[in-house]
């Protein structure tokens, strides 16, 4: 694998990038109007609140006076529903854009994702693009629409305040406003702190779970070594470091509402006290005192949601960028825009134009490299007919996989080419080849669901007796029938149920299950027992004999049945014939086939004590 | 402990100061806007009233109050900067409380795990273990630092507030109180009603992650089968049934926010009619009214908090039951027993039982000697039995019945720690540390320098290995682009047991990944380097058995043969067997060459005819 580098990110505001992001909110274009309305009119009757008390006093309260009274609370009462229902639909609305969002950047890289290249997949962890499509797609739909909510919300609020304060009293609104400015300076600044400060803490936190993760994976390596007290000392340096953390951040987010609380009661008891002679000298009514006090207090109340946007704005922008950066990623393999025109594309292919298949496949002239420079293939040839079983074998590294790649389309050659039936694949589409394809990998890769799900891959409404049939085929019909609920048990996470040589049966049934012309096994019997090794081999010599078939071998008895063998050795081709051939060469082949064959029937005499006790626990339950 | 408790008590102690201070805030407007602005006299209502108007007389009464207002104003000030301390003291300590529990209850955790016996963590889940150890503990954590004390606060809220109502005014009091109860209920029971909401869409993310974490890691199955569309309908199946999902909980807080707000501005609103009923009906002050709109508007949001307080509290000590199953596991005493101080390597088993349930013996009456110095292989199939023996000479599982000897100490009656100072054991599968290969080497070893270090690689074979890494002995293990191949991993571990030069070594197959040439090397430079270490090794390889001083060969836990190379080739058994395996190999290229050459004489005959 490639090492794989995280970018550096921008943190100036990037406007380019935010017109990107905005346009995943074109459809929702009324929708956020309608969001935009909704803060409008709730700020606008939070700031209309202390008008309310403002003209008790002064037509009730301080003329003792109790005429009006009743309309006064039935306008109230209804103000009161009306905010209810704001807050209802501002939520719901805003709730719905979330996800909406989400869900549609989600959409976006999942279909950009299927049709990455494998050799984006090569240099990217799974791990990074999982980040990418669940956290940061989440982050940015919940800042787009929840920063627009307190974005409006607080700005109308504080604009409404001021002005009505303005309209009411000027100088003694500018007086009391004159706290605003460090305000803001202060808010920004501390909020930007604690961002940070979390997120030291939950960096030190990631390092935390890592170590319980190795204390816990490690502990029997630990016990062996004895090192438990050292291994405390030094976790007890993360969970030191994590305090310290945790504490400066807790103590910031602490400071920070008592300083705003103070700093604003300055605005307070100015109004009190310049306001308080207003009413000695009967320039401005009790009612208008109240209400500047009041707002004196509510103005900040807003503060912080904003300031936090603005802190978090960063973050969102970086999660912008990550999300993008896959998203524009270019498609290395790819059909043209000809030959999607004529065979159509993944979603919609046009299979009426799909020319039938022999299954000859030709190598001519291929060289080819994962990195420049590092050829592993260098013109490079072969000629496999339609309907023959070739091998390959070869140790690690010397190039087998890579065939395997190539073949699959799921890397191109640097240059020569690759023909099926005469003609170049980039000639035809994608679909066309891997519909045509039967692949089986090293380790089986199996998705969520039941078995008969797992051989109709993507099949729906699929007789049963077809899926039998490709079962039957693979010899998997048995040990699926004998299982309680046979084709409808679960297979679990990844195949969690099964045994490797289980999963491996139902990797070929599905396989075999399209009646594919060409066969790809990588590796394919490798990885299992010799029970099921010689399931698959059985089933091999059955299935593939009438298709092209291209195989990746390990085990002898694989390789043995093949029709042609070839020797792989740095990317060339060292001996090619059938085994009796390669034999009789005493090379490079007949090296790697003592040694095989040590191996394996070494490991039969070794595995004789479990299956003799096996044989004897079904006689027990016989008995 | 209690440090901590005293902490959450001066927390909980801060609040109500603050708390206080806060309701002081609006009698100090009462009586500038009813005695010094207005011209009432100073209400005399309330356990606080004497000592407030003293106050207030001291500073001058209204005579001169009336003249210098900012006099009330800079107390105002000051009653809240008050108020601004005491709300960071509580964060502060309650921040510091909570942090230093966590501290010491991740650390306990974490060192009981390391000394629960090895039994258990062969048998556990790891990934249930480590969610207990992270996020269970993160759930108690924001219980305690953002939760616990807001128990304190609402009840403090609700003492205050009746302490300060009460005496003002009856009818007030309970115009301003009438909606909290039900504001509680409606939120206790909403919190309640919405885990499964909760719920439903945490299960539905899951799933989500799930179909998306198979098709990453299945890519190519994706690709060669062409079913893109498929996967992308799959995933857009999960996607929108989590966006469905998450939506129906955000509307139904939709309905919690509105609907408690408007009970909230119900009670605000109501206290502010009635006030200025009574108010207009000279019943109160102007000053009073604007104190009960205060105080009506303080009590609504902790008592809303309450209810979600309650629900989360269910949370937390589900969690700290799931911790503390871990801590109630027996853990095993690495001190006890005496010190088995630089042993000289006799080994010896005498009729030794084990099974690891008692029922079915896995190991059964062994009994054999290993002279210091000496080197013995074990060869067995499969389940018969090895790494159980292996495993019990350091005591990683303690014997049923005999005795195992080293130098004549029973090592029942060492301590483990010094047992286990005195073998060096490498696992088939050995476990390396995400830190530096160097570290990973001298990780038992504290006094290591570059030398010694490289001494053990070059011993262990795999010096020039990790000379070919860009980072050289810097790499760090499992970090992105650097895979160690099994065979590299078992080669650190080597090098990590031999670099302290215990009198004991253990390879339990350790040697499996490694091609045979390596093997032998190792083997063979290990010998020159000292030759009194007690060697066991576990191993199918000819050249390791042949070259043993002793081989012993299990079947179905028992010994069945034991000798040298010379003496059991001369059995019949298993070891005879394997040995025999290679002329069986050139048995069947002879047979190959003979049905070809007929294949080849058929063919003339053919071609004759």
């Amino acid at each position: 694998m490639h090492s794989f580098k995280e970018k550096e990110y921008n943190k100036r505001f990037d406007p380019k990038l935010w017109k990107k992001m905005l346009s995943f909110c074109k459809p929702y274009r009324k929708s956020l109007f309608a969001l935009g309305f909704f803060m409008l009119l709730l700020a606008s009757i939070d700031a209309a609140f202390p008008l309310f008390s403002k003209y008790a006093i002064d037509h009730f309260v301080v003329p003792a006076e109790t005429k009006g009274l009743m309309e006064f609370a039935i306008i109230y009462l209804a103000i009161i529903i009306i905010q209810a229902l704001n807050i209802y639909f501002f939520i719901k609305l805003a709730g719905k854009i979330e996800m909406n969002l989400t869900y549609d950047i989600r959409k976006a890289g999942f279909h950009h994702l299927q049709e990455l290249s494998l050799s984006y997949y090569n240099k990217t962890p799974v791990g990074w693009l999982m980040a990418r499509m669940t956290s940061d797609s989440q982050r940015l739909g919940g800042f787009i629409s929840w920063g627009l909510v307190d974005l409006i919300w607080g700005f109308t609020l504080m604009l409404l305040i001021a002005i009505l304060m303005l309209v009411m009293n000027w100088k003694l609104a500018l007086l009391a406003l004159l706290v605003v400015p460090i305000l803001i300076l202060m808010s920004v600044y501390f909020q930007k702190k604690i961002l940070k400060a979390y997120r030291r803490v939950r960096k030190t936190n990631s390092k935390i779970t890592g170590a319980f993760n190795e204390g816990i994976s490690g502990a029997k390596t630990t016990k062996t070594l004895v090192r438990e007290s050292r291994n405390l000392e030094e976790f007890q340096q993360e969970t030191g470091e994590m305090y310290r953390a945790s504490v400066k951040a807790a103590i910031f987010s602490a400071f920070y509402l008592p300083a705003v609380l103070s700093l604003g009661s300055l605005g307070t008891g100015i109004v009190l006290w310049l306001g308080g002679k207003s009413v000695q000298m009967q320039a401005i009514s009790y009612g208008t005192f109240v209400a500047f006090i009041s707002y004196t207090v509510q103005f900040f109340e807003p503060l912080r949601e904003l300031a936090r946007i603005f802190a978090e704005l960063q973050n969102a922008q970086a999660s912008g960028e990550r999300i993008f950066s896959m998203l524009d990623e270019k498609l290395e393999i790819t059909d043209s825009g000809i030959i999607r025109k004529k065979f159509g594309d993944i979603l919609s292919p046009k299979k009426e134009n799909w020319p039938q298949i022999k299954g000859e496949i030709e190598f001519r002239n291929v060289t080819f490299s994962y990195e420049k420079g590092k050829n592993v293939l260098t013109h490079f040839s072969l000629q496999i007919k339609a309907g023959e079983t070739v091998a390959i074998v070869g140790e690690t590294g010397s190039g087998k996989s890579t065939l395997v790649n190539l073949a699959c389309r799921f890397f191109e050659p640097d240059s020569g080419s690759i023909l099926i039936d005469d003609v170049d694949y980039r000639q035809r589409s994608l679909s066309w080849l891997h519909s045509n394809l039967g692949y089986v990998l090293q380790t089986p890769h199996l998705f969520s669901g039941n078995i008969r799900e797992n051989i109709a891959y993507g099949k729906n409404n699929i007789e049963q007796s077809k899926i039998e049939q490709a079962a039957k085929m693979v010899n998997a019909h048995e040990f699926i029938s004998r299982l309680k609920k046979g084709y409808e048990t679960e297979v679990g996470e990844g195949g969690a149920n099964l045994s490797t040589g289980q999963k491996q049966l139902i990797s070929f049934a599905r396989a075999i299950f399209t009646d594919p012309r060409i066969f790809v096994l990588d590796e394919a019997t490798s990885s299992v027992d010799t029970e099921t090794e010689k399931l698959i081999q059985d089933a091999i010599q059955k299935v593939l004999k009438t298709r092209t078939s291209f195989i990746i071998a390990h085990r002898l008895s694989t390789i043995r049945a093949a029709d042609r063998i070839f020797v792989m050795r740095n990317g060339k081709i060292e001996e090619t014939g059938d085994h009796h051939e390669l034999i009789k060469l005493k090379g490079y082949y007949y090296r790697l086939y003592t040694n095989q064959f040590m191996e394996e029937e070494e490991g039969k005499i070794l595995q004789a004590e479990i299956q003799d006790d096996k044989k004897s626990k079904k006689k027990g339950v016989a008995l | 402990m209690s440090g901590n408790r005293n902490l959450y008590l001066f927390a909980i102690l801060a609040i109500g100061v603050a708390i206080f201070l806060r309701f002081l805030w609006p009698l100090v407007l009462r009586a500038t806007i009813d005695n010094v602005i207005g011209d009432k006299p100073l209400s005399d209502q309330g356990w606080l009233a004497p000592l407030f108007n003293q106050f207030f007389l001291l500073l001058g009464g209204k005579t001169v109050l009336e003249k210098m207002l900012w006099i009330c104003s800079l107390l105002l000030i000051l009653l809240t900067a008050s108020r601004g301390i005491f709300i960071f003291l509580k964060g502060k300590w309650s921040a510091v409380a909570t942090e230093s529990i966590i501290k010491n209850l991740r650390e306990k955790l974490y060192d009981h795990l390391q000394h629960l016996p090895f039994s258990y963590h062969v048998k556990v889940r790891t990934g249930d273990l480590i969610q207990r150890c992270t996020s269970d503990i993160e759930t108690i954590r924001r219980f305690l630092a953002l939760q616990f004390v807001e128990i304190g606060r609402a009840l403090f809220m609700i003492v205050i507030a009746l302490s300060f109502m009460l005496p003002m005014n009856l009818k007030m009091t309970l115009i301003s109180l009438s909606l909290v109860p039900f504001l509680f209920i409606f939120s206790y029971a909403f919190f309640m009603k919405i885990k499964i909401a909760f719920k439903n869409s945490d299960e539905s993310e899951g799933r989500l992650s799930t179909v998306l974490q198979e098709n990453l890691t299945g890519v190519r199955v994706v690709k060669a089968f062409a079913r893109q569309k498929f996967e992308i309908d799959k995933f857009d199946a999960k996607n929108s049934e989590f966006r469905d999902l998450t939506y129906r909980l955000i509307h139904l807080f939709a309905i919690y926010w509105g609907f408690s707000d408007m009970m909230s501005l119900i009670q605000i609103g109501g206290v502010l009619i009635f006030g200025t009923l009574f108010a207009a009906q000279g019943e109160i002050s102007l000053g009073t009214l604007l104190a009960f709109s205060s105080y009506s508007g303080m009590l609504l949001w902790p008592v809303r908090q309450l209810g979600r307080v309650l629900t989360d509290m269910g949370k937390a000590m589900i969690s700290l039951e799931r911790i503390q199953e871990i801590l109630d596991e027996p853990i095993e005493d690495l001190e006890q027993g005496t010190n088995l101080t630089k042993a000289k390597g006799k080994i010896k088993f005498k009729n030794v039982w084990f099974g690891y349930d008692k029922e079915q013996p896995v190991l059964k009456n062994i009994s054999f000697e290993v002279e210091p110095g000496q080197t013995v292989a074990i060869l067995g199939p499969t389940g018969s039995g090895k790494s159980s023996l292996v495993n019990l000479i350091p005591r990683l599982y303690d014997i049923d019945q005999g005795e195992i000897l080293i130098d004549d100490h029973n090592i029942n009656l060492l301590s483990k720690q010094s047992l286990r100072q005195n073998i060096g054991i490498v696992l088939q599968e050995p476990f390396l540390f995400s830190r530096t290969i160097k570290e990973n080497i001298s990780m038992n070893c504290q006094d290591a320098n570059e030398e010694t270090i490289f001494n053990a690689a070059q011993t262990a074979s795999v010096h020039d290995v990790i000379e070919t890494f860009q980072d050289q002995y810097e790499t760090k293990v499992g970090e992105r682009g650097v895979t160690l191949s099994g065979g590299q991993k078992q080669r650190i571990a080597i090098a990590r047991a031999i670099i302290n030069s215990v009198p004991i070594l253990i390879f339990d197959d350790s040697l499996s990944a490694v091609d045979t040439e390596t093997d032998a090397a190792i083997r063979n430079r290990l010998k020159k380097r000292r030759d009194d270490i007690t060697t066991i090794i576990i191993s199918h390889r000819l050249n390791t058995l042949a070259e043993a001083d002793k081989i012993i060969v299990l079947e179905k836990g028992k010994i069945v043969q034991e000798g040298d190379h010379l003496q059991l080739l001369a059995e019949e058994g298993l070891y005879k067997r394997i040995w025999q395996l290679q002329n069986s190999l050139e048995a069947e290229f002879n047979l190959e060459e003979e049905s070809f050459s007929e294949l080849e004489k058929n063919q003339k005959a053919v071609e004759n005819i």
